[in-house]
């Protein structure tokens, strides 16, 4: 009886077991059935990529080699050469190979005897397969080498890039590293997806050897370094830039960056030279901004060319005072706030339209966000927050607000091209493709009233030096305090000129600008007007004639250009 | 051949053993060798050793091993029990002693110099404290008043603990997460099931947004453009260039760049040399072991022994899947070696313990008898 309890209650508690057995059971499968799963995914990853075999490893291996190796060429708007590569022989070491580092260590530096001896002992010494003792030697030294015969020696033919003209276009191009690897300028651009950028606009047809042509031309660029080299010498600035933009299709036909450097050597991340200051350096463009403001007043319809503004009194704002430089005391029409560059007329002129489109306008000219071309280098802009009343008094006279160079071309440009906002390219770029992309930020009305007042200002007010016989020079000065330790600084100034040829129908914008310039023997003063504005004028002469813009005689007068427009109308 | 006349000690192992299982695990060890033939010669010349250093240590490896392996599948369940509250005792000493004693390579302590040789404890813990889990939740359903569940909870804790001092985040990944399956197994809620899921993505989360290494892994995982991919864009080069049948044996190149081709990328470089059908025959193998495993495990009506294989074919087959995942870039980046095939003295020998009593526990055995004899129910016998 008891026997039969027991066997009762044992298959009870199996038949319980069962149950529990039942539930772990299927978990099981069910992690078997994962894990088959997860192998199955193993699995078929390594048949897709036995599949994607062919084709794909040497395609890629090719393409990797190609772009670690051989850079394009870089030719000029007219087809000249300004970068290369060249085959060069690099010299390295099978160290474990070597059978007498002292002879091999003796033997190589009376052929290098610029490398380091310890150096070069300590390579030899070393149990690896591979060293490299000089990167790019000459054909020379090689052969010289080789007729040493050392066992364990060897050559590898390396590319390397060439710029023949140095310093000329550094920071246009960029630079390279030793592997040939862009790291600075366009060089950075043709490596970082500017390869397939130019594939996909059909600059490139044949992967990456096709030559990369460019918007620069070389004479001009030789003028305008020549002549800004000259006028930087001449005011002992500290620095000095200029550009060329060729205003209806915004090629950047010239751009010089000084200090720069030679773009041969190999430089350090840290050497000031290689700063754009076109591009990365961002500056109070001072009284320049003035064409931004009267252009905006004129536009809105508020404004004409014969409205007035009372100029007789310094302009007081909270505890601050606002004077002209070029006082006149007296109440101002439009074009005499520009020509003598009245701060008050142009702060009251900004007051008048109020800060919120005073803001618009500037950030609708582009003047508010990082502008972004094809090279890597760009500055976002210091603008004020908060933007208050105060800083639209400032910034319509070009203080307290801080762009890139490149920018206030940009929009300098959009003021007398006809009034379309054009991305600057150092890519070659038709009119018409500029244009279809270009967004209108002024009338075309509003961008004639423009042109004669820059024309007018040559000729009566602040930029006469511009003047250049034969070519309509137009353009605006600005003579901007630099601030030093938190405050403006009264002898130290930057001084800007944007100059634009013919007035009339203007093709080209020059910008000039000084860095700390110094007052010279004879002149009044160190302002723009007597120092950066004569060096473009200089320029201007020099590169019209290059850029094939013909000078004419029996130029009419910035009036009659203004009545033959109204007659028209 | 051995005789089913008599019963000799061997003649019943040989006939009560899942030969299959068996051959298996002996094919994927003798690949192994193979493919650390073509894997380690860079490795060895890079520390100025003969070229075929590692794979005549590994060879040498092997002989111990393989007893063990032996040795061990000759053991019943309970001497099993027993081996392995032995060898989790002396191991999670050793593991604690690790970060004091230990030697710190590439920023970790985890290995330690017995007597000449290298040994990494925390290897040897791994399969005796599964097996151990396995117990306590088999007792678990046989005892309801022991408070099992919170043994298991509290030696988990313990030995993570252990694991994340050296620091050694792998072995953690695997032991929690085998853990997690015997739980789910023995009966867990599926409300559970949901819960511990939960709180695992959110560790996961929470490791992204505060472990600054977890995060770029992923990152670099999600898109390959924003870090440094050398490794695995190595590691797929390399199955390309090796395509179906492989470029031959010595023939590669790819294990002369990768810094852990004898260990964690060994799976990528026997790609190159031997190709993609060797690779799909490997993987066939270690699918097969832990299929296979899992079905006994169904079929198993002892509960620790249904745990204890589950728990050692789900850590088997985790390493391998995860470690051969990794160099397909197919998961992040998380070094694994691969069960058998990399090189690994500590790993080996500590996987033929495991897979020894995964062999063991798999012997085909009278269940009645064993039900009837040892899991008599303790009132029944008042």
């Amino acid at each position: 009886m008891r026997a039969l309890a027991s066997l009762r209650h044992s298959l009870s508690h199996l038949s319980l077991r069962k149950a529990g057995a039942g539930v772990a059971r299927a978990r099981i499968l069910l992690l078997l059935l994962a894990f088959a799963g997860v192998y199955g995914v193993i699995a078929a990853r390594l048949v897709y990529l036995g599949f994607s075999t062919e084709a794909s490893a040497q395609q890629k291996a090719r393409a990797a080699d190609a772009t670690a190796q051989a850079r394009p060429d870089v030719l000029d708007r007219k087809g000249r050469l300004i970068a290369t590569d060249i085959r060069t022989p690099s010299l390295f070491a099978e160290p474990r190979r070597i059978i007498d580092v002292d002879e091999a260590t003796y033997l190589l530096l009376k052929i290098l005897p610029d490398l380091d001896r310890s150096e070069v002992r300590t390579r030899l010494t070393s149990k690896r397969y591979f060293a490299w003792l000089k990167r790019e030697i000459t054909p020379e030294q090689q052969r010289a080498i080789y007729r040493l015969g050392i066992p364990g020696i060897g050559f590898l033919k390396e590319y390397k890039r060439v710029y023949p003209n140095g310093a000329l276009a550094a920071h246009v191009l960029g630079q390279v590293n030793v592997d040939n690897q862009g790291i600075l300028g366009l060089e950075k651009w043709i490596d970082s997806g500017g390869l397939s950028a130019l594939h996909q606009a059909g600059f490139a047809t044949n992967h990456n050897l096709q030559p990369v042509q460019i918007a620069l031309d070389l004479d001009v660029q030789q003028a305008v370094r020549d002549e800004l080299m000259a006028g930087k010498e001449r005011y002992k600035a500290q620095a000095a830039n200029a550009l060329v933009l060729d205003v209806n299709t915004g090629e950047i036909v010239s751009m010089v960056s000084l200090p720069d450097f030679d773009p041969n050597k190999p430089s350090s991340p840290k050497d000031p030279a290689r700063f754009n200051r076109l591009m990365t350096g961002v500056f109070e463009m001072g009284s320049t901004f003035k064409a931004m403001t009267t252009a905006m007043a004129l536009d809105s319809g508020k404004v004409t060319l014969n409205s007035k503004f009372d100029a007789t009194q310094p302009l007081r704002y909270g505890k601050f005072t606002i004077h002209d430089f070029h006082a006149q005391r007296r109440v101002l029409s439009v074009p005499e706030i520009f020509t003598y560059s009245s701060n008050i007329g142009s702060a009251k002129i900004a007051l008048s339209m109020g800060v919120d489109a005073h803001k618009a306008f500037l950030r609708k000219l582009g003047l508010l966000d990082r502008l972004r071309t094809e090279l890597p280098e760009s500055a976002m802009p210091l603008i004020p927050n908060p933007w208050g009343e105060l800083n639209t008094v400032t910034i319509a006279f070009g203080h307290g607000l801080s762009v890139t160079p490149l920018q206030a071309v940009m929009a300098t440009a959009a003021l007398i091209n006809g009034g379309y906002l054009i991305t600057p390219t150092f890519l070659r770029r038709s009119e018409a493709d500029a244009k279809t992309n270009a967004p209108r930020v002024i009338k075309q009305s509003t961008s004639d009233q423009m042109r004669y007042l820059m024309r007018l200002n040559v000729e009566v007010g602040s930029a006469k030096r511009a003047e250049v016989e034969g070519y309509f020079v137009g353009g605006k000065t600005g003579t901007s305090e630099k601030v030093e330790r938190g405050r403006y600084s009264k002898n130290k100034v930057l001084t800007t000129f944007m100059g634009i040829f013919p007035a009339d129908k203007p093709r080209y914008l020059v910008m000039v600008m000084l860095d700390e310039p110094q007052k010279v023997e004879g002149a009044a003063a160190a302002t723009a007007g007597l120092n950066s504005t004569p060096v473009a004028g200089k320029i201007i002469q020099r590169i019209a004639p290059l850029l094939g813009v013909e000078p004419r005689t029996n130029l009419p007068t910035a009036q009659s250009m203004l009545q033959l427009r109204n007659a028209a109308n | 051949m051995v005789s089913r006349a008599q019963r000799t000690l061997f003649g019943e192992w040989w006939w009560t053993v899942d030969r299959l299982l068996l051959g298996a695990l002996f094919a994927i060890v003798l690949l192994g060798i193979i493919l650390l033939l073509a894997a380690s010669p860079p490795l060895a010349t890079r520390l100025g050793v003969d070229p075929f250093f590692f794979v005549h240590r590994q060879a040498l490896y092997l002989v111990p091993a393989v007893c063990v392996l032996i040795a061990t599948s000759l053991l019943d369940a309970r001497q099993i029990r027993r081996t392995c509250l032995i060898v989790f005792a002396v191991s999670i000493v050793l593991v604690a002693l690790t970060p004091f004693i230990g030697a710190e390579i590439k920023g970790a302590r985890r290995w330690l110099s017995i007597l000449g040789f290298s040994l990494q404890p925390s290897e040897f813990m791994k399969p005796a404290f599964i097996v151990l889990t396995a117990w306590v939740f088999a007792e678990a359903k046989r005892n309801p008043q022991m408070p099992s569940t919170a043994i298991a909870v509290a030696s988990l804790l313990a030995v993570v603990l252990l694991l994340v001092r050296q620091p050694d985040f792998g072995q953690t990944v695997l032991i929690v997460s085998v853990w997690c399956a015997l739980f789910f197994i023995s009966g867990l809620r599926w409300m559970w099931v949901g819960g511990i899921g939960g709180l695992a993505l959110t560790s996961l989360f929470a490791a992204y947004h505060t472990i600054p290494h977890v995060r770029s892994r992923i990152d670099r995982f999600l898109d390959p453009g924003s870090g440094d991919t050398f490794q695995i864009d190595t590691a797929i080069e390399s199955f390309l260039r090796g395509g179906w049948l492989g470029r031959g044996p010595g023939e590669g190149t790819v294990k002369r760049i990768l810094p852990d081709g004898h260990a964690d990328f060994i799976f990528a470089v026997a790609a190159e040399e031997f190709g993609i059908v060797l690779c799909l025959i490997l993987v066939a193998l270690f699918s097969f072991v832990v299929v296979r495993a899992l079905w006994h495990a169904s079929r198993e009506e002892d509960p620790f022994m249904r745990l204890a294989i589950a728990g050692i074919a789900l850590l088997f087959g985790l390493q391998s899947s995860i470690a051969m995942a990794v160099n397909l870039h197919l998961i992040p980046s998380k070094g694994m070696t691969l069960p058998f095939v990399s090189y690994g003295g500590s790993s080996l020998i500590s996987l033929a313990f495991g897979m020894g009593m995964l062999i063991s526990l798999t012997r085909k055995h009278p269940r009645l008898r064993d039900a009837g004899r040892e899991y008599e129910p303790r009132g029944a016998e008042a």
